[in-house]
Order: C-alpha cells, then structure tokens, then sequence
C-alpha cells in the first residue's frame, strides 16, 4: 500500500527530445492516493502505458521524480519496486504449473517453501484457482490466465500498488464483469492502491471512485465519474465521457452571450467576461442531455433544423443542425419532435466554454 | 480456435499432392520395385522377395555406415541447436545490425554444396589454406586427409559452419515473435537472465527449434556432396556416411541392393523425424486432462 | 556490460564465419600458380581474370543463367501450388489433413540419391530430359513441403475473422484470396521465396543428374570445368562467390521480414 507521487514526470522514446510533441508523456504533477482505485481513461496512443510503466520502473522517466510514500523510486528497477502488473494479454510461464506459476516471484526472492505454500495457496483460494493449481497454466482459458497473472502480483504480501494494462481486452464479455467484480473484492479486502488503464468508459466508470482522463501524454482532469461527466475540464473529457459525448461548437464571446452560427446564445455574464479576458479558440461546449427542443421560440432559444431523430427506447436522439454545425440531443421517450424546424434553449448554468481545449473558469 | 470443418479444401490441397506425388510417389514404386527384384538386363529379371533386404540388414559396412552416421547426426544437433540458439540470443533486436548480421549469416547457406567441398579442401591444406596453417602453425599436426580423426573434426567444423546459421535464423526468429510483455513481467517478478531463458524464451522457441530440429536431423542424416568432394569418405572408410555408401554400392552392384538400402534408410529417417516431431510436440505440454 | 560481451562473441563468430568466405574471395582474385604455389593472407597482385573468363565463356555464364531459370521457375511454382494449400490447412479441418501434412515433410526425408536413377527414367521416358522444367518440378519435392511449411504459419497468424468480413461483403474465394489474403502475408511469401530459392540453388545431385548441356546449372559446371582442365582453384573461387550473389540480392530484400518468418502463428 503506498501513495505514489509523480513530480514534474515526463517521459520521450525520443533519445533528444526537442518539441513538446516528442514526448509521449507531457511533464506534470500527479498524485496517486494510497488505497484509491483509479482508471485512467484516454485514447490509444495517449501516451496511458508508458505512465503506467514509469510507475512500474519498466521506464525509465527522461525527467522527473517517482515517489513511493514519499520515497524516491526512480532508479530502482520494477523487482524492488514491490508493484504488480497484469498485462493486456495474459502473461503466463507456459511450461509452469498454475501453483509454479504463482510461486515464481517469491521463488526469485528466496522465500522459503513453507511460506510460499501458504502464500500461493491463499491467493490461489481468493482468485478461485485453487482446484487448478495442478494443472499446466497453459491449458486454461484466458480469463483464468489473467487470475494467475494477477495472482503472480498478489503473492507478495508487500504489495505497494496494482497496475492493469487493459487486462480485460481478450476475455470473453461474460466473464469480463466476473472478473471486474474479482477485482473490486480484492481492492475492497486489500485497500492496495489500483490503477487501471483503459479506453472502455464504460469499465472505468464501473471499477473506479477516481476516473484519470489522459490526452496526449497529459492526465487533463481526475475525478468522480460525475465530476468527469458534469463538470469537464477539457474538451476531450466532455466529448470522451458519456453517450453522445458532449457537443463541442467553435463560437465566438460577447458579452452575456457565445456567438454560435450566427445565432447569439445567452451566458452567464461572469462567464462570457472572463472568456473575452482569455487567449486561444473558443468552444462551447454542452451535453446532449441538457438541452431543451421545443417547436416553438421561447425567450433566449436559437432555431435549428431536425435532421434526424433515432429511438433508443429509453430516449431519443436528435441529431440538429445549426448553421454549419451539428448538435446532438438527448430527449425523454415521450416528447415529441417537431419535424422540419424547432427551438433550441441552451441552460446558461450547464453551458460551458473552453479556450484551447480548456475549461473556462 | 476451432477451424472450419469442410472436405471441399481437399481442392486447395490437390495441386501440391499431384505434384508431390509425381515427385514423390511414382520413383519410390520404381525402388521398392527395384529392391526386390533381380534384374539381368532390360525383359529379364526375377523376383527375389526380401533377399535384397536381408543382404543389407547383415551387410558389416553398412552397420559402421549407420552408427557413423548417427554419430555424426547427433553431433551436428548436440553442437548446432545451442550454438544457433545462442548466436540469436546476441543478436541486436533493432537498429541496422539486424541487417547486417542477417544477411552474413544467410551468406554461407547461398553457397552449392559441392562449392563448400571443394572450398574447404584448399581451406584446410596445410600449405596454402588459412585454417590448416594456422592450425600448423600452433604446433599440431594437422591432416585430414590421412588421420581419421582429423578428416572427422574437418568435416564437423565445415558441417557447423555451413548449417547453424539455418538454426541461428530461425531461433532469432522464435525470439523476436516473443510479446515484450513477457519479459516486461519477468522483470516485475524479479526473474534471473537464467529464469527468463529457461521460462520464456526457450518454450516460446519450441515451435520454430522443432523446425530446426527436424530440418537438421533430416538433412544431415542424407548429408553427401560436401563431405564426399572434401574427404571422399576416407581417409579408410572412416567419413563414409550413409548417403556416400549408398552412392558406391549403387555404381559398383545392381540397382537391387541399392535400392533395398534406400528404402531402408526412408525408414530410418522417418521413424527418427516422427519421434523428433512427437516428443518436441509434447515436451512441455504435460497436461493432458 | 553484459550487452556488450554478447555482441563481442556474435562479431566474433561472425568474423571466424566469414573466414572461409574470405578466402573464397581472396583465391579468386589470384591466378591458380599463385594460389598454389604460396601461401598468402592477401593477393599481393589481384587479378580480374578469372571473374574476366566466367563473364566472357559462354559454359561459365550459362551455366548462371541455367540456374536462374529453374531456380526461379521452381520458386514459381513452389509458390502457387502451396499458398491454396497453406490455406487449407491453417483454416480448415479436412479428411486426413494431419497425415498429409506430415507425408508432405517426408518428401523432405528420402535420400536424394534414392531418386537419380527413377527420376531419370521418370523424364526420359516424358522426354524431359535437360529442359529447365525437369529440374525445376524436380526440387519441388523438397521445396513444396518446406513452402506449405511456412506459409501455414504466416496465414494462422492472420485472425480468421478477415476472411469471414470478406466472404460476407460477397467475395469470392480466388477474389478473397488474390486482393485480401495473399496482401497479408506478403512477407511470409518474401521468406518462403528466399528459402526455396535458396535449397533450389545449392541443390546439385538432381540438377546434375537431370541435365547434360542445354540447361546445366552452374554447380554442376564447376565440378566438370575442375575435372577436365585440371583444379583451376582460382576460377572456381571466382565462381563461388558469383553464386552467393543472387541468394545475398533475395535475402537483402526479405531480410525486414526474416525475423517475423517462421515464428508468427507457431508461438
């Protein structure tokens, strides 16, 4: 159990790094609470893995300082590290038994047979791999092989944190949710640090009290599934979280108002001052479940054109265009949609700006 | 990973079985017809059943010619195998080392068998070629033309050198297909360089080392060309390997005998292979509930 | 340091590897007096001749080009008739699809010697005889076993949904295969042309055997060049290291997908 503390880390492939773009993992603060279960959530390519693996040691970071409790880690090597980590694909000793198989990291550390039974065999009693610890790991199915790979990281009582590489990508999606309610129990039992890199918002809404959303090498915000979903902090976030994600319009600010093809839609006034005060592009941003549509004008309403409107049963989706843009709509079942021409009211207290991305505030 | 079940791709497969076939089937009729037959000249021959194959399995020459040639078969695998496993073990995994060490050790492969023969003779002579001055020079007496055990150390080192980089391309190929997770994994849980080699290299090897395996049990049990340019199987008989021995019974006695002994030597080769592929299949795989 | 010491031994046996290979090439650049008569780590006054003579008499360079013809004849065929039947048997269970699969390796296994006398008899009697495609269908035997080999294990790396998308969006079965699959696995085709081509060339019993003017491959020219005029140990070197040129070319193409060859599919 550990809280991990990552000082001004970044991290480049690149053996001279120059451009802010050489970096596959932008320089930043973070900080891991000891006990947390946290998903980190991004795009492939975002540069997820590699922070994982700089916690880990697997990397070593171009810049910066890992802490473990406030202990400088950054140049020990991941065995002295005491963290687990469990692989997209299932990393077994194929020659091994499921119980050598478990019993290797503390056979690399000396232990003695005794202790290592006992150890191997209550992990293997949690994992529920108990009556296979004979058998050849290589004979079971995947879902069993990412247990032991799991359990491989378990064994060893010092445990600081747990690290998941999309551990879920090859199960079968009936066993996905027995094998993420597996990991809950063991993060309830165990209180172990838990950070879980996918790009599935679905599982890390499902697994995590702290969500970590990464885009291009950076964390932009962490939070609670709703703190991602009502407040976003970047654009991605918005768009990133939720189904549809969130509408993202280029716009332009006047006062008590955002400029949105042409039509004026009405802000908070403190808002649209401190958006005229900032540099970069502007967007407004809002979620497809907050808007309003109603057939006819109402007092700060834009009108728009209904395009499309799709059942999914327990709500509508309009699909709407303004001027050149197309905004989405979250509607309950019963409403009717107007056909050809509606009004569209945006809540200036869910309406957001962003300046390059970034959450105005 | 279930595969389709369809006879219908017994089609894609007719091309290759005619033309193996043509290849394969109609001259092993002509031997095993051949082998137990007498034949005097063309229209007059007779059948003499098993008595081709009898004279063989007694024949004295023929004993020493397969014990040497298991010998020598074992040898090449005892050397070959690991010195190519470790040879691909050392090799750059990026950058253009890759290329360059690939391509040199394809370079031996490229070169005709008799060629190799013919290379090696100059190679070794004491007076002319490098190897035999050196070795010379450091003060042996060194002629594999007159000492048996020279000549067997000659055509070793020529066999090694002709042939691992065979093993050496395919096991660096078994390496390279290993997910760098494996190793990333290794290191977590704190595996020796030893562990990582016996635990994940050496069985995600298995399937290309049964390739080598075989390929160079096959190829050396039949081996001819090269030792027969570089020695002509003496000095005495003491090079004479199976393929070398057939080749003289077949120019000095009838098609018969030879005949007879290369169905005999089929047989060994594809029992050996069959074992060879079995036990590489399992090794390792022992759970079979 | 470790590293370090492991590419030390590689460049060391790297280096003794090429030693033969050396003197190959230093024989040839000298005159067959001067080879025999002392020993030399250089040719103190290299000569062009014997490269000279192999470019300019026509048995030497035809016997280069015999060679090429059924080299690349049989890679051609190797190619096409296994590539359907890799696919049969990394996609489909069939009738005695493991026994075939193994009589095929067997092919690899009968002592080439078995085969002159009934190979001979075989294309005589099809008059076949010193033609380019008597021994191209010849080196089949080994060649074809060893494509189909290879290539299954290229194509059992290739997920099998693909073929599946395929066949539903309405692709026929050649079309699939031509414009979709044989794509895929164009590396695995560049490392089976390169291992075909490869025992195709250095293969000299049958090719001799098969031949006697018309389509004499190099290998064999060598050897009788050497028995009628004496060992010209010069000219013979020269022609060595002419024959590792066109193998050396084909590797320096495939050489990108060497490392992935056998391995995909088989781990």
């Amino acid at each position: 159990m550990a809280r991990i503390e990552l000082k001004q880390i970044a991290h480049s492939y690149l053996p001279k790094p120059e451009a802010e773009s050489d970096y596959a993992l932008r320089r930043h603060d973070h900080v891991w609470r000891d006990g947390g279960a946290y998903a980190l959530l991004g795009p492939s390519g975002c540069g997820k893995t590699t922070l994982l693996n700089v916690i880990s040691g697997l990397i070593q970071p171009t810049e910066g300082r890992v802490l473990y409790d406030g202990e400088d880690v950054t140049d020990l090597p991941p065995q002295r590290r005491n963290i687990a980590q469990v692989f997209q694909f299932p990393v077994i000793y194929d020659t091994m038994t499921v119980y050598e198989n478990l019993a290797f990291p503390l056979k690399n550390r000396g232990m003695d047979t005794a202790r290592i039974e006992a150890r191997v065999g209550e992990v293997a009693e949690m994992l529920e791999l108990t009556p296979h610890l004979r058998r050849r790991a290589m004979a079971l199915g995947a879902d069993a092989k990412q247990k032991i790979s799991l359990g491989r990281g378990l064994v060893r009582s010092d445990v600081a944190a747990i690290l998941f590489d999309e551990p879920l990508t090859v199960i079968d999606p009936h066993l996905k949710w027995q094998l993420r309610r597996k990991l809950k129990q063991i993060h309830e039992r165990y209180h172990l640090t838990l950070i879980y890199v996918t790009h599935d918002q679905n599982e890390a809404l499902t697994l995590a009290d702290q969500v970590a959303v990464m885009v291009e090498g950076e964390i932009v915000q962490v939070g609670t599934p709703q703190d991602l979903f009502e407040d976003p902090q970047h654009t991605f976030v918005g768009y990133f979280i939720g189904s549809p994600g969130m509408n993202i319009l280029p716009c332009a600010v006047e006062p008590g108002a955002a400029v949105v093809g042409g039509q004026r839609i009405p802000l908070d006034g403190r808002l649209s001052d401190k958006a005229g005060a900032v540099q970069g592009a502007l967007e407004l941003g809002i979620r497809p479940e907050y808007l309003c549509l109603a057939e006819s004008s109402a007092n700060g309403a834009v009108p728009v054109a209904v395009k499309r409107v799709e059942d999914l049963g327990n709500y509508k989706i309009a699909t709407l265009s303004l001027g050149a843009h197309t905004i989405k709509a979250k509607l309950p079942e019963d409403q009717d949609v107007p056909g050809e021409q509606a009004f569209l009211t945006f809540p200036p207290e869910r309406t957001k700006l962003y300046a390059d991305g970034r959450l105005v505030a | 990973m279930g595969k389709w079940e369809d006879n219908k791709a017994w089609f894609l497969v007719l091309p290759v079985f005619l033309l193996v076939a043509i290849s394969a089937i109609i001259p092993l009729m002509t031997v095993v017809n051949y082998s137990v037959q007498d034949i005097f000249g063309p229209g007059d021959r007779i059948f003499v059943g098993t008595e081709w194959f009898e004279d063989m399995l007694s024949n004295r020459r023929l004993h020493d010619a397969l014990w040497r040639q298991f010998l020598f078969s074992g040898l090449v695998l005892l050397i070959e195998i690991p010195l190519g496993v470790l040879i691909a073990l050392a090799m750059p995994k990026r950058g253009w080392g890759v290329s360059v060490s690939l391509v040199l050790l394809a370079l031996p492969l490229l070169i005709p068998w008799n060629v190799i023969g013919t290379i090696w003779i100059i190679f070794t002579r004491p007076d002319i070629g490098l190897l035999g001055v050196a070795i010379n020079g450091l003060g042996f007496e060194f002629d594999h033309t007159s000492a048996p055990l020279d000549a067997w150390i000659t055509v070793m080192l020529m066999e090694v050198w002709h042939w691992t980089p065979l093993v050496a391309l395919l096991a660096y190929a078994g390496l390279r297909a290993i997910p760098e997770a494996y190793f990333q994994a290794a290191r977590i849980d704190g595996a020796s360089p030893w562990a990582v080699f016996r635990y994940i290299q050496l069985p995600k090897m298995r399937g290309v080392l049964t390739i080598a395996v075989l390929l160079r049990f096959m190829d050396s049990f039949l081996i001819y060309a090269e030792p027969f340019v570089l020695t002509g199987g003496g000095p005495g008989n003491s090079t004479t390997f199976l393929s070398i021995y057939l080749v003289k019974l077949s120019t000095a006695m009838d098609v018969g005998p030879a005949a007879a002994f290369s169905i005999i030597y089929f047989l060994i080769i594809l029992l050996f292979s069959w074992l060879f592929y079995q036990a590489l299949q399992n090794v390792g795989t022992g759970d079979r509930q | 340091m470790r590293l370090q010491k492991r590419t030390v031994g590689l460049i060391l046996y790297l280096g003794v590897m090429l030693l033969p290979i050396y003197w190959m090439l230093n024989m040839s650049l000298r005159t067959n007096a001067d080879i025999l008569g002392a020993f030399a780590f250089y040719p103190a006054d290299p000569t062009f001749a014997n490269y000279v003579k192999i470019f300019t008499e026509e048995a030497w360079y035809s016997g280069y080009i015999n060679s090429t013809i059924y080299v690349s004849i049989n890679t051609l065929i190797s190619l096409s008739v296994a590539l359907p039947a890799a696919y049969a048997f990394s996609r489909y269970r069939f009738l005695g699809d493991k026994h075939m699969f193994f009589w095929l390796l067997t092919n690899r296994m009968a002592p080439p010697a078995v085969f002159l006398l009934p190979f001979f008899q075989l294309y005589s009697t099809v008059g076949l005889i010193d033609t380019h495609i008597a021994v191209a269908i010849s080196h089949c035997l080994f060649n074809v076993p060893l494509a189909v080999w290879i290539l299954e294990g290229f194509m059992s790396g290739v997920p099998r949904e693909i073929d599946e998308t395929a066949y539903i969006d309405g692709y026929s079965f050649p079309r699939f295969f031509v414009s979709v699959f044989v794509p895929l696995i164009r590396a695995g085709i560049g490392v089976t042309a390169f291992f075909c081509f490869m025992f195709s060339w250095v293969e000299l019993l049958l090719a001799r055997t098969l031949t006697t003017t018309v389509a004499k491959p190099i290998a064999a020219t060598m050897t009788r060049t050497v028995s009628a005029t004496g060992l010209d140990w010069g000219l013979l070197a020269a022609a060595g290291i002419l024959t590792i040129v066109p193998g050396a070319l084909v590797i320096w193409f495939v050489r990108n997908y060497m490392a992935k060859g056998f391995a995909l599919g088989r781990v």
